[in-house]
């Protein structure tokens, strides 16, 4: 198992400058921007569930660049659907991550169902033709370099434990804010892949 | 209006990303779309999903389209509150108008939908033009200023039998 916020720093140190991170309502946004906060990233604040989607279409619009997919178990559970989709549409530039504590830690750390149900399964059958499942960092890091090797789109299952930060802070950006830094970040494009 | 001359007015406004789940209202002109070799269409598994992968479009220079039911618009309305309207990321929605007038109009599951359509996106501050089917160009370009200017969504409502 790994902590959350280790596996999101792991995720981070491997990015290009070009490349596109958007991550998803909570605490993988709040970690991710005090981890490294660019004009790259797209904090999601709400609309969870929505994350998957809005990277394929990403994905799908901007194909030289890497997309990365930050979401957590819940929010991968709450539009399942956007697997087989993200597989069907097959962006070779789509690296998506979830984060698997098998709870909703923002809210209290409730129990989700992902406890039971495997996630990197589900992405095998919907079509995934590189999906890894990492225990420790050591996978998870060899998972981040088959990406490079591997036909995408790719899916990381990353199983982690609850383990809150303390002082992580809310993200100060405005919304409209997030949004044009982004686009600009979008209009430069990319030679990833 | 003809099925190709209906796509040929989104064309020819640089409109060729859509994302969507069909509808019977739009008959035979949602199978012209999916085949249209200058429109990349993604073939949604529900509506968020469409809007999520639709509102990409603005980020890389253009508008995204959704294609949709009307009663697909209560899985968008957290999209459109904490997302499109949020964070002012424009798309256009093309929204069948099932229930139209309300019963007997249509199929029961339509009725209620039917006549609240449009008092829903009044409510969520979603601008929306009914399309006449004369008028395409001249509702879909007034819309299409709404969008840019106001930097929302806003949606195209077609009533049946508007294109065949």
């Amino acid at each position: 198992m790994i902590n959350r916020y280790e596996a999101i720093q792991t995720v981070l140190r491997r990015i290009d400058p070009e490349d596109l991170v958007l991550s998803t309502t909570g605490m993988i946004s709040r970690e991710v921007f005090i981890t490294n906060d660019r004009p790259g990233n797209f904090y999601m604040i709400g609309s969870m569930g929505l994350l998957s989607s809005f990277g394929l279409g990403l994905a799908l619009q901007s194909p030289g660049q890497r997309v990365y997919v930050l979401e957590g178990d819940g929010s991968a559970l709450m539009s399942l659907g956007a697997l087989p989709l993200i597989a069907t549409e097959g962006p070779d530039n789509l690296v998506h991550v979830i984060l698997d504590n098998e709870a909703y830690e923002s809210t209290g750390a409730q129990p989700s169902i992902s406890s039971k149900v495997d996630l990197d399964e589900i992405a095998k059958s919907s079509g995934y033709p590189h999906v890894a499942r990492a225990e420790d960092l050591g996978s998870l890091e060899d998972a981040l370099s088959d990406c490079y090797t591997n036909p995408g789109p790719h899916l990381i299952l990353v199983k982690a434990n609850i383990a809150p930060v303390d002082g992580i802070p809310r993200i100060p950006h405005p919304p409209t804010e997030i949004r044009d830094r982004f686009r600009d970040q979008v209009a430069q494009g990319g030679s990833s892949k | 209006m003809d099925p190709v001359g209906f796509w040929d007015v989104f064309k020819s406004r640089g409109l060729d990303f859509f994302s969507g789940v069909p509808d019977s209202t739009f008959g035979e002109a949602y199978n012209f779309m999916v085949r249209d070799p200058e429109i990349r269409y993604v073939p949604a598994v529900r509506e968020d999903v469409a809007l999520g992968v639709a509102s990409a479009a603005y980020f890389a220079g253009g508008l995204g389209g959704v294609i949709m039911q009307n009663s697909g618009i209560g899985n968008i309305v957290n999209p459109l509150t904490s997302f499109s309207l949020m964070y002012k990321i424009p798309a256009l929605l093309v929204v069948g108008w099932r229930g139209y007038g309300g019963p007997p109009n249509d199929a029961p599951e339509h009725w209620i939908m039917g006549v609240k359509t449009p008092e829903i996106f009044d409510l969520l501050g979603v601008p929306y033009r009914v399309m006449e089917p004369d008028n395409l160009e001249q509702d879909l370009d007034g819309l299409l200023a709404r969008i840019n200017n106001e930097m929302v969504p806003g949606a195209l409502v077609v009533r049946s039998g508007m294109i065949s």
